[in-house]
């Protein structure tokens, strides 16, 4: 009786993991199978490095968006990695425990403001400053990358800070046996041994701020053209879905679907380089 | 013996439930979807309908107008909602009738000088050939373009009106009226268009061509940037489908419409 309730639940959970894999499965399907052939029809090289995007005329050039993606994404890690590395060695290595214990449920916290929260003190805050004293038009590059990099903390945060608590406190106690300051121990023993998590950490921020579309929609003015300055508005991969996907039919809805399988493509790319960074930074410990 | 009086309790439970829908009386369903500037407004006149014809339960979907006229074609909705100035050419097959008009006002940042444009202003500001304030008696500085996106009602109607519109590539695009507003109530040196029933004090409507956005010039036929609202639907509607048509043009239809921030059908 024991054994055949085991054998059931075994079944159930074993039913529940596999469904949760054949829905990635079939999002993954249904995404190819709408846009691909979209792409051989337009050509995959037009569609890709074209630079105009007007689906009433039948011009599907997503090269601005993709730029667009990449940049903003990039600048949301030059403000969020640092900050985010910084706070967790500060959390780590500099207070004591009992302040740690407060701060990092309270910036886990964060994680939990909506996209939509984020995109609204960007357009009410951040894009007049950036309009006042930068010029532009404020809703921008460099507002994205700001919402954005401050969206990602609590993620290059927590995960750093848990990569940095692993680290045995016998390394510490050897380096300044050795004779090293409390700051060179930090950055020369602690740093070293949790660099995969941290590289970890940053990637997964590095995915969270690619797939963002709430907020960026809010904030980068969604013009679609290659910006030359930070104060330039750009349109993004997933703000371009998003945005159309309501009035859109026909050849206007597969190329959305298009743009899913490339930012599908773009996301496993970065994952893939992500994984062996975290392999080749682990192998060298 | 509980197990068997727990079960019965159960059996009776849902008969009853499957009675309440099935064993009164029919009820009839109608579904609108479609535009979203005109959604609000039909959520508004559903309402009203349905309180006097407790039968019928009338859902209103947005979607855009695309989409209305899709799920007319497909049966997904009775009746489809469009805001554009022509029907594109597939909703041929559809019956269409206009239950209102609405205006399109060109709105700037109330701390804007200029009050007045003409229709070839309005034109080349859109597509990039005016770029400063200053060729159009204003402050000397960039205008800010802001658009609604691709395949968006009010836009294809607005560029429809306007004609020759290429928007400029540097257009900010935003994908509500709503947020349309919020831009240019920020941005001193912003231009947008929106609905005429949603403009507020926060932004400023201009006169095109030496008419300001107002009912009276709209239905003067002087101001030139009105779109109607259409319904789509099939010939083969359900009598209480048409009946609620029928009642869309009534006068206590057309008075909430009125009420509401919009033009009446006739």
């Amino acid at each position: 009786m024991k054994l055949n309730g085991e054998s059931v639940a075994k079944g159930v959970l074993s039913l529940v993991a596999f469904s949760a894999l054949a829905s990635l499965l079939l999002i993954a399907v249904f995404i190819f199978k709408e846009g691909f052939p979209f792409m051989l029809k337009v050509g995959v090289n037009d569609f890709l490095f074209s630079s105009t995007w007007n689906p009433q005329a039948g011009q599907y050039g997503i090269y601005p968006m993709i730029v667009a993606s990449l940049y903003v994404t990039f600048g949301a890690m030059l403000i969020g990695a640092p900050l985010g590395i910084a706070g967790a060695i500060f959390m780590n290595e500099f207070l004591p425990r009992s302040v740690m214990r407060i701060i990092k449920p309270t910036i886990e916290l964060l994680a939990g403001i909506p996209s939509v929260v984020f995109g609204f003190l960007g357009v009410m805050v951040l894009a007049p400053f950036i309009r006042a004293h930068l010029g532009g038009p404020g809703l921008s590059v460099l507002a994205a990358s700001i919402i954005l990099g401050v969206m990602v903390l609590p993620t290059v945060i927590s995960i750093s800070t848990d990569a940095i608590g692993a680290v045995p406190n016998s390394y510490r106690e050897g380096a300044l046996a050795l004779g090293a300051t409390r700051w060179q121990s930090v950055y020369m023993v602690t740093i070293k041994a949790a660099r995969s998590g941290i590289i970890a950490s940053v990637i997964l921020a590095m995915g969270r701020a690619l797939g963002e579309t709430m907020a960026v929609i809010m904030v980068a003015g969604n013009t679609v053209k290659i910006p030359h300055a930070v104060t330039d508005p750009v349109r993004t991969l997933t703000a371009n879905i998003a945005l159309e996907m309501s009035n859109a039919t026909g050849m206007a809805r597969e190329a959305l679907f298009a743009t899913g399988v490339v930012l599908f493509v773009v996301i496993m790319i970065l994952n893939a380089i992500a994984m062996s960074a975290i392999k080749g930074a682990g192998g060298r410990k | 013996m509980r197990n068997l009086s727990m079960g019965v309790c159960g059996v009776v439970l849902l008969a009853a439930i499957v009675c309440g829908v099935g064993c009164g009386k029919p009820r009839e369903n109608i579904t609108m979807a479609g535009s979203t500037a005109f959604q609000p407004f039909a959520e508004k006149l559903a309402d009203q309908y349905m309180t006097t014809h407790p039968d019928v339960t009338i859902t209103i979907q947005g979607g855009g107008s695309a989409l209305g006229i899709q799920a007319a074609l497909s049966g997904a909705a009775q009746v489809g909602m469009a805001d554009l100035v022509t029907l594109p050419p597939e909703a041929a097959s559809l019956k269409n009738m206009v239950v209102a008009r609405d205006g399109i006002a060109v709105v700037l940042n109330p701390a804007n000088a200029v009050a007045a444009l003409t229709l070839e202003q309005v034109r080349n500001i859109f597509c990039g050939k005016i770029k400063n304030w200053k060729e159009v008696g204003g402050a000397d500085h960039a205008i800010a373009v802001i658009s609604r996106e691709a395949g968006s009602g009010t836009r294809t109607s607005f560029e429809q009106i306007v004609g020759g519109i290429t928007l400029t590539s540097d257009a900010l695009i935003q994908d509500s009226n709503g947020t349309i507003r919020e831009t240019v109530a920020n941005d001193a040196y912003a231009i947008g268009y929106l609905s005429h029933g949603l403009v507020n004090e926060k932004i400023k409507p201009v006169t095109v061509d030496g008419f300001a956005c107002t009912e009276q010039t709209i239905v003067g036929n002087q101001y030139k940037l009105v779109r109607p609202v259409f319904l789509v639907y099939k010939a083969s509607v359900s009598p209480a489908c048409s009946a609620f048509l029928e009642y869309l043009l009534s006068a206590e239809a057309q008075e909430i419409v009125h009420q509401k921030g919009l033009i009446r059908a006739k």
